[in-house]
Order: structure tokens, then C-alpha cells, then sequence
């Protein structure tokens, strides 16, 4: 038998999502809402092991999903940086609040 | 309560806990630590849940990859050392309640689904992922990793388009100072960014 019921695991996953909730509310960094959202992605992460784990444990496709959300979630970032630098070359600034004309 | 439960309780503090420090921390390079011990945290629950090769895909992948860039980038655009600016009181309260009461429904709703756990082990190998990983027939997964393989290629490509200094005309715009005089501006002040960059 397990040593944790599901639900606890997946409470741990769903308080990370609204952490991460939280961050993209509050914040207006764009590099601290960045990181908001990689906590987001690894909560979605936890989700995919954990019931692919409880649930069908002899089926891999969680491990699949979470793999390719991993990688899709490094190529975000690196986009979302080169964007944020591009930015502060343009505005001097990040904040959400200076980048307020959608053109270049 | 066992062992294995405990450390997963302490885990779970871990990750939670460095989680809501990094949302809250009004200092950004600190909060980029505290991003570090929170996915440091998911790896070590990764390798609770005895996928090993999810948890070092994780360390290697966030915490060597994207870590490392944030951090980087945080050098890159700011006087490191300086607070951010203090959040309105106001949007604190109502994101806070937003997120406790998103909380309280979610985990109600899970609470409540009655999921029926299976008691089978669940031992995936390396051997077992990358076989269904490169298998073309019906449950395999190569069309995806090609497609995302793709995906990587146009990423690391556009950021380097995105991320490249703009060509340097400042000496022929210097040259003729009057045809574009918005152009112009932009180039007066690109050597005094260079050097904060």
C-alpha cells in the first residue's frame, strides 16, 4: 500500500499552482512573474508523476507528458528572456507598466 | 506514520515554503534562490515517487538551465541589491484571497473525487522511457519528440534574433543626424546603456 493517499500529493501541487497564482497577481517584474510561472509548470509536473504513479502504473504516459513539459518550459524561458533583455534595452526598464505600447 | 511519509511531509514543506518566499521576497535575487531550493524540492519529490530519471531530467534541465539564466538576467537588467517596489496593499489582500479560495475549491473538488489508487509498483526504467520514447508504432511517442526537437531549434533561434544588438548605425546616422531624428535619439544613448549592460 501507498504510504501517502493521493490527495495529499495532489494538495501539495494545487497549493504550489495558486503560489505560483499568487506570484503572477502580485508581481509586476517581469522576471519575477517568469518564475511564477515555472512554479505553475512544475505543480502541472508533480500532477502528471503522481497520477501516473496512483493511478496507472503501468502506463508511462505521464512520464512522457512531464518530460515534454520540461522541455517546452525551457524553451519559454529562454524566449521570455531574450524578450526581457530586448526590453530593458528599449524601455530601461521591466516593469510590466513601462511596456504599455504594443509596437516596436 | 512511516518514514517514507514524514519525509514526504517534509518535502512538501520544503516546496511550499520556499514556493511562497519566492512570490513574496522583495528582494529579486533572493527570490531567484528561493525558486532554486523550491524546484530542488520537486526533484527530491520526484525521486520520492521513485522516477529517477524525471528528478534528474529536473535538477538538470531547471535547476542547471533555467535557474542559471534567470539569474543571469537579473544581472543583466538590474542594480542587484535593489528592492523591488511595495505592492499595493489593496491587489496583496484581494490576489491572496483569490488564490486561498481557488485553493479551497480545488482541493475540495479532489477531495471529494474518490480516486481508487491501484496497489501495483510502479517501476519505470530508462530502458522502458526511451523505447516507448523512439517507437513508431501506435504508442509511441517519436512524432512528438520530433516535433518538440523542432520546437527547440526555432526557440534557441529566435532568441538569438531576439537577444542580437540591433546592427550599428551610429556612425552613418551620426553622419547625417537630421534625415530620421527619432533614429538618431535611439543611437545617442545606446553607448551609456552599454555600458550599465
Amino acid at each position: 500500500m501507498h504510504a501517502v493517499p493521493l490527495e495529499h500529493i495532489l494538495f501539495v501541487s494545487t497549493a504550489l499552482f495558486f503560489i505560483g497564482m499568487f506570484g503572477l497577481f502580485t508581481r509586476r517584474n517581469l522576471i519575477t512573474i517568469l518564475m511564477s510561472i515555472e512554479l505553475t509548470l512544475n505543480s502541472v509536473n508533480i500532477n502528471f508523476i503522481a497520477f501516473n504513479k496512483y493511478l496507472y502504473p503501468e502506463k508511462l504516459d505521464g512520464v512522457f507528458f512531464t518530460i515534454f513539459i520540461i522541455t517546452i518550459a525551457a524553451a519559454e524561458a529562454a524566449v521570455a528572456i531574450a524578450i526581457i533583455i530586448n526590453l530593458y534595452r528599449s524601455h530601461k526598464s521591466i516593469d510590466v507598466e513601462a511596456a504599455a505600447e504594443l509596437k516596436f | 506514520m512511516n518514514a517514507a511519509a514524514i519525509i514526504f511531509y517534509a518535502i512538501s514543506a520544503l516546496i511550499l515554503g520556499a514556493g511562497i518566499l519566492a512570490v513574496t521576497s522583495r528582494k529579486i535575487f533572493r527570490s531567484a534562490i528561493w525558486l532554486l531550493a523550491s524546484l530542488v524540492g520537486v526533484a527530491a519529490l520526484y525521486f520520492w515517487m521513485q522516477v529517477e530519471f524525471i528528478a534528474a531530467v529536473q535538477i538538470i534541465v531547471y535547476v542547471g538551465g533555467i535557474v542559471v539564466l534567470i539569474i543571469f538576467s537579473i544581472f543583466l537588467t538590474h542594480q542587484s541589491g535593489q528592492d523591488l517596489p511595495k505592492p499595493i496593499l489593496k491587489r496583496t489582500i484581494f490576489s491572496g484571497l483569490a488564490a486561498l479560495l481557488g485553493l479551497g475549491f480545488s482541493y475540495n473538488l479532489i477531495r471529494e473525487y474518490g480516486f481508487q489508487p491501484t496497489t501495483i509498483p510502479f517501476t519505470p526504467t530508462v530502458s522502458d522511457i526511451g523505447t516507448q520514447m523512439l517507437s513508431p508504432t501506435e504508442y509511441g511517442y517519436v512524432l512528438p519528440f520530433e516535433v518538440v526537437s523542432m520546437l527547440l531549434l526555432a526557440a534557441m533561434i529566435g532568441c538569438i534574433v531576439i537577444a542580437m544588438k540591433p546592427p550599428s548605425e551610429t556612425i552613418t546616422i551620426q553622419s547625417i543626424p537630421a534625415q530620421d531624428p527619432v533614429k538618431g535619439k535611439i543611437n545617442i544613448k545606446e553607448p551609456e546603456m552599454m555600458e550599465e549592460l
